[in-house]
Formats: structure tokens, C-alpha cells, sequence
């Protein structure tokens, strides 16, 4: 019996129902009563068949119940009752089914997203094949417009890529040579050549749907209490049953109790709003992995951040180049082809620098020296270039000007590192790198704030200057630096014992224990890798606060949801209990109270999956330097 | 130890999520049974020597509720 069958059931029930009204004031009551026979017998057909293979299974169904009860209106000759209860019955379970594809369809547009074929060229020929049948190590062709099918590496062409079903980001990103490009994302605009190095069931979009499925069957609390209820519940009621039957003698009514009693608003009021919940998280960048999880969120009112990688982007980036000749580009291609030798990050990040800038680095630097920790020295087009820091300086015997120094002082302060570059032994320029807060912390903060977290504190093991400087500027509560993971574990710890529900944001590495203590783990996804993606309860797909406010709001509003369905449900079978006892409430009208019931509690859950926090404005960037 | 993703059409009562789960477990071969309600998805591992994803497919379809895609890792 599958769905369409049913429906087309439920249709040819609900003509003859219609039949029989005009039968009714035409008077014909003959033929109205067979009609209304007729409509029970087909409509009672897929429930009495339900039944039956449930029984088989040793299971007990609702579907037993309504066919007992439809049993017993025929068997008193309520025709019209039994009519109206198996229509109402298949009509209502159609319309749930209908309604909970609304909480669901959040998931089920990301599946959507999912590509079912690719273009790859194999031994020189390119060929159109199945999804399943891409290789890892196929190089993949992907062409605007078009979906990418695997996870890799760029190795010909760029492109704008929308990677909103990976990351919940809009706004399409730029990705050429060597970046990576994700499975279910779509290029914008522009031709890629992909070497693909996950397939299947491994890329992090199949990794990401995977999670959210789980997420939606895990349960929460209330959820396994409903459950529990349920279990005596059921039985409770069968004996109330038999108790209003010994009382009153009252076939009619017995059943009615039976029937009316049936727990389905209850058993799906907390669910609906937590699968809405949950989906609407993932559409936003969010995966909040359980029921339980969601419970937890809405209750935090401490959140800890890590600094590095968390709220600042944890990728230094150049800030500013100061020369005395004023040609820039000049002294950044000199320093940048000094420091390609350099295995230190900042020595990479000028050399990035000067790859965005479009400078070609020429020059093969000669008799290159490093001098750990301080910085390099190095022969380039016959010049001896010294980029470092002071003590490099110092201990080269470079003199830096007074003028000079003065600047590198005042780039500290606004928490540069000042790294220096003297051509054959005199100071040329400086060159200020600085980590940047993210664009969207102070906002998130806010927000945080605004929806009920009464501290927001840092923990970092970076130097007190710079953790206090990020503190200032993003109005934090506390600030406590130069820890070690463990001492970030003792803090969580502590605050948990002051009473504090505690959520923890890292970058997922070297805050794997605090995140693990914490009562609420959340990691940055970094576009997904594993291990966040498996340890942490929340993970921002996109690396975006934001998403995590809208991820804490999204909590609280799920969790007054699913409170609100509960509570409706439970009223909702009392007052009908009541009103079949004192005589109020009949088989048909109960049955159409409960359908209703059901449904007003699943549309409720619809609601979830529109919210969305305001549209906000992007902050103009913070800047903030990370000396080393 | 193979592993069997079947995709049913949406499932609209959680009860559903027992039945199956009880009848699929007293299948000979078959370690682990896992109904996902939201996504209408019955996950299972098997052992390939006992039992095929057919045999599975076929119960899961006798109790009422048809198999839309059956993938098996």
C-alpha cells in the first residue's frame, strides 16, 4: 500500500462523503447509508491492513485502535461516524506527511544541491560519468553554472565559487590555482580543472548530510521523557478505557476515549522542532548535532572564546609597508624574494603578500643564511638583504634611525609586528604584519549578549599585550592569557563549578580538551575539516561568529518551540478526554480536534525554518596586531 | 560486513521506527539497524554470507512501507 495508493483512497472517500451529504437533503437515506458504508469499507481498507501487519509484528497502532473503533460505530450503525473517522484518519496522516516534509525540506534542499554527475578527462578523452564512478585522483572539469562533484585542488582556471550548501556564505568566493573546492558547491562564473582527492561518500558535503541526519534522530530531553511518558501512557490509557466502559456501559464512548487518546501530537510535538531546528542551522552554516545539544545551547550564558583562529582570523596578513625611497612594490618583491627561503610564517606571509600584489619574484636569493627566530639574510641581485627583527639588526651592526624606530614603536602599540629590511646594511623600510579580529566579532558579541549571555571571557595562550588589546576592542568581560591547553581546561572547570553553563569556541586543535569540558563544544569548520567536524557539538561551517549567534538565538527560539507544542499537545489531549467523558466530544469531531491538533503543532515547527536574525551591516574591518 | 542505505518514502508516525527496527533485527545476518524518521532512511549492516540487501529490502517493503533507493557500501 504505498503513498499514492493511499491517497487516491483518501480522495475516493472524501467524493463519497460528499455523495452522501447531497444524498442526505435530497433524502434518500437508503442510498446515503450504503454510501457512507462503501466510503468506510474503502477507506478502512490501508488502516485495517496497517493494523494487521503491525500485529504481525507483535506491535500495537493506532491504526488497530481506529479499526476497532470504526468496527464497533458499524457494528451500532453510526455510519456517519464511521465514514468521517476513516476519512479524517487517512486525510490527517496526508497532511502530516505533507507538513513534515516543510520541517524537513531544509535537509532535503541540501541533498538536492548534491551533484549527480561529473565531466573528467581520463587518458585524454573527456567523458560525462555518474557521480559514484569519479575516482580519487580523476581530474575533473567543472564549467560555469555547473556543480562540483568532488572535493580537491584547483590545478588549471579560476573561478567564482558559491559554496553556500558547504558554508551557509552567499557570497560566491574567488578560488584559482591551489585552493581547494568543495563537493555541492557551484562556480559561479569561470572554468575549473579539478584534481579530485575525496569522492563519495567522503567529501564534506556527504560528511555534512550525514551529520545533520544523525542530528535529527538524536534525541533531546524532553524528547526521551515524551517517549518515556509514552510508554505509560499508552497502557494508562487502556485501562482508563476499560474503566469508563465498566462505569458507564458506553460502547460509543469507550472507544471514542481509545481512539481520542492516541498520543500523535505528543509523540511529534518535541521532534518537529527540533528537525526545524536543526535544519535551519545547516542552511545558515550551523551544525548543531542533536536535540540534546540544541537544549544545552539555549541554556549557555557563558561563552569562552579562544583568541587565535577564533576571533581574530589567525592568519597574519601584511598591514602596512613603510619605505624611505616610497616605491613599495619595490622593496616587497626585494624582501619577499629574500624570504621564499624563510620557513617562518611571517616570512610567508610577505611572500604572500607580494603574490597578491602580482609581483613576480625573479631573483634566486644566494649564500642565505637564517637565523632562527630573528629573521633571514640573504644576496639578491647582488644586494645583501637583512629582514628581521631588532635584535637581527643589532646583532648585523645596522643602525636604525631614529625616524625609523620611532615608526616600529608606534606600530607596536597598535599591535604590529614591525619586521625591518635593511639593503647592504641600512634600513630601507618596515614591514607591519598583524593578525586581523574577524569583521563580524564585535557584532556577534553583541548579539550574544543581547540574547542572554551574561559573560563573554577569553582565554588565550598568547602574550597579555595583544590578549588585552582584542579584549578592549571587542568589550569582553575577562581576559586571561599566556595559558597552556590545561589551563584553559581548569578555567572552563571552574566556571562550571560556579553554576555556569559554559560554551567554548577554538579552532579546534590545541582547544580540543577545553572544548571538550566545556558544556557546549563549538569548532570552526575551516570548510570542514574531520576533526572539528567530528568532536565538537556545534561546528560554523563558514568560520563566521555570526553563525554562532544566530546558532545560539536559533537555540532558544527551537527550544520555546518545541515547549509550546508540548504543552499544546498535552492540553489538547486533556481538554478532549474531558469533553469525551462528559459527553461533549464524539468519535468524528474528536478524531477531527486531534488531526487538527497534530498539525497546528507541526505548523508551528514550519515557523523554525524562517527565522532568521535582521540583516545586518558588515563591520569595517578591526585591526589588531599578533607580536610573536 | 557490508553496509545498506535504504531510502523509504517519507515515514509520517515514529512508530514506524520501531516495527522496522524489531523485524529487520530477528533477520538472520543482520548486526545493526538503525531508522532514521527524519530523513525516511533505514541504515543496516549485514553480513553479505546471510542475508542479501534484496532479502532486506523486500521486508522492510512488507511491512508497509516501500523502498524508493537502496545503496549499498
Amino acid at each position: 500500500m504505498n503513498a499514492k495508493r493511499t491517497s487516491q483512497i483518501t480522495a475516493v472517500s472524501a467524493i463519497l462523503l460528499v455523495l452522501a451529504i447531497v444524498l442526505h437533503f435530497t433524502g434518500l437515506s437508503d442510498a446515503k447509508q450504503w454510501t457512507l458504508i462503501t466510503a468506510t469499507a474503502i477507506a478502512g481498507t490501508p488502516i485495517t491492513w496497517k493494523a494487521i501487519q503491525a500485529l504481525r509484528m507483535k506491535a500495537f497502532s493506532i491504526e488497530l485502535l481506529v479499526t476497532i473503533a470504526v468496527i464497533g460505530a458499524l457494528f451500532i450503525g453510526e455510519y456517519v461516524e464511521s465514514a468521517a473517522v476513516t476519512f479524517l484518519f487517512l486525510f490527517g496522516a496526508f497532511l502530516e506527511v505533507r507538513t513534515l516534509e516543510k520541517t524537513r525540506s531544509s535537509l532535503k534542499s541540501l541533498i538536492d544541491m548534491a551533484p549527480s554527475d561529473a565531466t573528467v578527462i581520463r587518458e585524454g578523452e573527456t567523458m560525462t560519468i555518474s557521480i559514484d564512478d569519479v575516482l580519487e585522483g580523476d581530474r575533473v572539469i567543472i564549467r560555469s553554472g555547473e556543480k562540483v562533484a568532488t572535493d580537491g585542488v584547483i590545478v588549471t582556471g579560476n573561478a567564482t565559487v558559491n559554496e553556500s550548501a558547504i558554508t551557509g556564505e552567499s557570497v560566491p568566493a574567488r578560488k584559482a590555482i591551489d585552493d581547494r573546492v568543495f563537493s555541492g558547491s557551484i562556480v559561479d562564473n569561470g572554468f575549473i580543472e579539478v584534481i579530485a582527492d575525496r569522492v563519495g561518500d567522503d567529501t564534506t558535503f556527504a560528511r555534512i548530510i550525514e551529520l545533520v541526519e544523525e542530528a535529527q534522530e538524536s534525541k533531546s530531553k524532553t524528547q526521551k521523557f515524551l517517549d518515556r511518558f509514552a510508554t505509560v501512557y499508552t497502557p494508562a490509557i487502556v485501562l482508563l478505557s476499560i474503566l469508563v466502559y465498566i462505569f458507564t456501559r458506553n460502547i460509543e464512548m469507550t472507544l471514542t476515549f481509545l481512539v481520542v487518546a492516541c498520543p500523535g501530537a505528543l509523540v511529534i510535538s518535541a521532534p518537529v522542532s527540533i528537525v526545524a531546528g536543526i535544519g535551519n542551522g545547516a542552511r545558515h552554516g550551523v551544525l548543531v548535532k542533536g536535540g540534546e545539544i540544541m537544549e544545552n545551547l539555549a541554556k549557555v550564558d557563558t561563552v569562552v572564546f579562544d583568541k587565535t583562529g577564533t576571533l581574530t582570523k589567525g592568519r597574519p596578513e601584511v598591514m602596512d609597508i613603510h619605505t624611505i625611497s616610497g616605491d613599495e612594490n619595490e622593496l616587497l618583491r626585494l624582501v619577499a624574494e629574500a624570504e621564499v627561503i624563510s620557513e617562518h610564517h611571517l616570512g610567508q606571509t610577505i611572500v604572500k603578500e607580494a603574490q597578491k600584489r602580482g609581483i613576480t619574484l625573479v631573483n634566486q636569493p644566494k649564500d642565505a643564511e637564517i637565523i632562527e627566530g630573528n629573521g633571514v639574510r640573504v644576496t639578491v641581485e647582488n644586494k645583501t638583504l637583512t629582514v628581521g627583527n631588532r635584535k637581527l639588526m643589532a646583532a648585523k651592526d645596522i643602525v636604525i634611525e631614529e625616524s625609523m624606530e620611532s615608526y616600529a614603536v608606534q606600530r607596536e602599540k597598535a599591535g604590529s609586528t614591525a619586521i625591518f629590511a635593511a639593503i647592504d646594511g641600512v634600513v630601507h623600510g618596515i614591514i607591519s604584519i598583524a593578525d586581523q579580529i574577524r569583521p563580524e566579532a564585535k557584532e556577534a558579541i553583541q548579539e550574544l549578549r543581547a540574547n542572554g549571555v551574561k559573560q563573554i571571557i577569553m582565554l588565550t595562550g598568547d602574550n597579555r599585550h595583544t590578549a588585552d588589546l582584542v579584549g578592549k576592542q571587542l568589550g569582553l568581560d575577562h581576559v586571561h592569557a599566556e595559558l597552556l591547553p590545561e589551563d584553559k581546561v581548569a578555567w572552563i572547570k571552574q566556571l562550571q563549578a560556579e553554576g555556569h553553563v559554559v560554551a567554548m569556541a577554538g579552532d579546534g586543535i590545541n582547544d580540543a580538551p577545553a572544548i571538550a569540558t566545556a558544556d557546549i563544544g563549538l569548532a570552526m569548520g575551516e570548510g570542514g575539516t574531520d576533526i572539528s567536524m567530528e568532536t565538537a557539538d556545534v561546528v560554523l561551517m563558514a568560520d563566521r561568529l555570526d553563525q554562532f549567534s544566530h546558532a545560539h538565538a536559533l537555540a532558544k527560539v527551537t527550544i520555546l518551540n518545541m515547549k509550546q507544542n508540548t504543552y499544546f499537545a498535552v492540553t489538547t489531549v486533556f481538554i478532549l478526554l474531558a469533553g469525551v467523558l462528559f459527553g461533549k466530544v464524539f468519535l468524528a469531531s474528536g478524531m477531527l480536534i486531534h488531526e487538527v491538533s497534530v498539525l497546528l503543532v507541526i505548523l508551528n515547527a514550519v515557523r523554525l525554518m524562517r527565522y532568521t536574525k535582521k540583516e545586518r551591516k558588515r563591520n569595517v574591518p578591526n585591526r589588531v596586531l599578533q607580536p610573536e | 560486513m557490508r553496509k545498506g542505505v535504504f531510502t523509504l518514502e517519507p515515514l509520517s508516525c515514529p512508530s514506524c521506527i520501531k516495527k522496522i527496527e524489531r523485524a529487520l533485527g530477528k533477520m538472520e545476518g543482520i548486526r545493526e539497524v538503525n531508522v532514521l524518521f527524519n530523513s525516511s532512511k533505514v541504515r543496516a549492516q549485514f553480513n553479505e554470507d546471510q542475508v542479501t540487501a534484496d532479502e532486506i529490502q523486500e521486508t522492510i517493503s512488507k511491512l508497509g512501507y516501500p523502498v524508493v533507493t537502496q545503496k549499498v557500501s
